[in-house]
């Protein structure tokens, strides 16, 4: 979450100071656009960088609806974080653990605190200290996507590691 | 907070009481029968009060119609079409008239406001020319709302039966903000919505309130510690603190019936079990164990038993265990899963979520698992609260989308389905008893 939150910023700030650009703009010439503008793409960030574990990496897993076992692409991409947070020691990670909403408050809190901690156990078992990890479960309560149908609840359902 | 100085059964004057003793009843025959098919609203008549601040007894006389209107049970009749204006609770009603204008049920009220509010309310049944009920209340003088709802807890509890609801309070949680980052907070309000104090102010996000039966002390779930914990919080003095530290994630709290043991969850490395501890500390009781997610616990208000939901099995389904633990058995066979069950007020019954064909129920149930019925059927509804009589029960409902939820109520019979006037999105509902 800090990453993607700063990561987030970053771009927000950016695209804060284009509209403050464009609207300064506008107040003088208001038939004219600014030139120069563009959209910043997600690169790719220094190796060993928080950017790159978002980008390159894969700082997310979904699950099925109900389920908090891990799916074979779900492992592949542990695995890659895994082999990454080897390589990088000095990072210690969070796992946010969610649900979709189609489920009771309560329940979800618990079935994101189950889909964190088997995040948790196989990072474990790929190698990455448990003194490195800690978890949080937010239930339904923090979703992605937003909509009424499978296309946002299967985004929802995730466990996010966030390097810290 | 000791609000009433007196509440007393009011004695008639001589002629009132000469007429009481010639009819020589004992008790009026007029009743509304509140369950069955061919269930009817009972036409109330309901003057504006007496008073010496007319716009006052107004006032009060609106609330005490508008209370009983939204219980489903009576019906106010048009305060401009009645044959008298304003009531007077000393003199007996000239019953003919009354009769003539199709009245059964009249209820009579003074109130007037000065140190104190000083209310007296009478109900009579003009076909048997009888009272039905007369009290008088003497109430602090900051709580005109509390006394119209009194007053309409009286009629309610003299013509339907059972015990009133309206002296009682909700909390809830107050939801604002995009979905993907809403910010949700405690509040507290009136039982139709009025005086809404907000609790706790949004830096942290506060979930599933419910009251202790004083209505004094509120337990929820509390995020600022990172993961959500469970916390007391008591309105009277506004102190709050975490209810134990035993090192891993706690939530879904709920008083026991006493007051003095809190039944919450308790999650481990996936696992989630049910707990008990007392609210002054004192070791943490493991009541269930296993690698299943066993929440939602609810007292039995004998303090016996704990009825929970558990996927121990699958889904999640209903069990019910004593209350210090042992072989939880499960009672919900239904289609579907169910969760969030709450015990009511008397036993006899269970409220609950249930989800099934991508929409989601509140149903009730014996508490043997037996007779069950829906309520309310929708995309989404959850988190069942019964009021302290047993025969409403407050959830929420939420569209999905952008949009965010409500509060609704529905009768025990399926009936009166309604919704909560909130300042915002409202969730988590949590019914207090009567603040008597």
């Amino acid at each position: 979450m800090v990453i993607t939150a700063s990561f987030n910023s970053a771009l927000r700030a950016a695209a804060m100071l284009l509209f403050v650009v464009a609207v300064a703009a506008c107040s003088r010439t208001p038939n004219t656009m600014p030139t120069g503008v563009g959209n910043l793409g997600p690169g790719g960030g220094a190796p060993g960088s928080q950017q790159e574990f978002l980008v390159s990496v894969g700082d997310r897993v979904f699950f099925t609806t109900d389920s908090s076992s891990l799916t074979p692409e779900a492992m592949a991409t542990l695995d890659k974080q895994a082999a990454w947070l080897n390589q990088y020691q000095n990072y210690r990670i969070m796992i946010e653990g969610h649900a979709d909403e189609r489920g009771t408050r309560e329940y979800n809190i618990a079935l994101g605190a189950r889909r964190s901690s088997m995040v948790v156990n196989y990072l474990v078992s790929r190698g990455i200290g448990a003194n490195r990890i800690t978890s949080q479960s937010f239930g339904k309560e923090r979703p992605v996507a937003i909509c009424n149908d499978i296309s946002c609840w299967s985004q929802n359902r995730r466990a996010v590691t966030v390097v810290q | 907070m000791t609000l009433l100085t007196r509440r007393n059964v009011l004695k008639f004057g001589l002629a009132g009481g000469a007429l009481l003793a010639g009819s020589s009843l004992a008790m009026a025959q007029l009743r509304i029968v509140v369950e069955g098919a061919n269930f009817q609203l009972l036409p109330i008549a309901i003057p504006d009060f007496a008073s010496s601040d007319p716009a006052f007894g107004k006032e009060i006389a609106e609330i005490v119609r508008a209370d009983l209107r939204r219980s489903g049970l009576f019906l106010p009749l048009d305060p401009a079409s009645l044959p008298v204006q304003v009531g007077d609770v000393n003199a007996a009603p000239d019953f003919p008239t009354w009769r003539t204008a199709n009245v059964d049920a009249l209820v009579m009220g003074g109130v007037e406001r000065g140190g104190q509010i000083s209310s007296s309310v009478r109900v009579w049944d003009t076909q048997q020319a009888a009272q039905v009920v007369g009290k008088s209340y003497d109430t602090d003088a900051n709580s005109s709302r509390r006394v119209a709802h009194i007053i309409a807890d009286a009629v309610y509890e003299s013509l339907a039966g059972g015990s009133g609801y309206f002296d009682t309070r909700v909390i809830y949680v107050a939801e604002s903000g995009p979905k993907a980052n809403r910010v949700r907070r405690l509040a507290i309000m009136d039982q139709d919505g009025a005086n809404v104090q907000y609790l706790t102010d949004g830096s942290m996000m506060a979930l599933t309130p419910r009251f202790s039966t004083d209505g004094d002390m509120v337990t929820y779930m509390n995020f600022a510690d990172g993961n959500p914990q469970v916390y007391l919080l008591q309105l009277s003095t506004g102190r709050q603190q975490r209810l134990a530290d035993i090192g891993a994630m706690t939530f879904a709290p709920r008083f026991s019936p006493d007051g003095n043991t809190v039944a919450f969850s308790v999650e481990q490395a996936g696992a989630t079990n049910i707990y008990t501890t007392g609210i002054n500390g004192g070791q943490p009781l493991q009541l269930t164990s296993g690698a299943a997610i066993d929440t939602g616990p609810s007292y039995s208000p004998d303090g016996g038993r704990i009825v929970f939901e558990s996927d121990r099995g699958g889904s999640p389904q209903i069990y019910m265990m004593g209350a210090g633990g042992g072989t939880p058995q499960r009672i919900s066979f239904g289609q579907g899963s169910y969760s969030t069950p709450v015990w009511s007020p008397k036993g006899d019954l269970l409220a609950f979520t249930r989800q099934s064909g991508g929409q989601f129920s509140i149903g009730i149930m014996n508490s043997d698992g037996s007779g069950e019925r829906m309520l309310y059927t929708s995309f989404h509804a959850e988190g069942p609260s019964w009021a302290p009589n047993g025969r409403v029960i407050m959830f929420f409902q939420d569209p999905g989308g952008n949009d965010g939820p409500k509060l609704m109520s529905v009768d025990i019979w399926g009936r009166n389905l309604l919704t909560i006037p909130t300042e915002s999105y409202a969730s988590d509902p949590a019914w207090s008893g009567l603040r008597r």
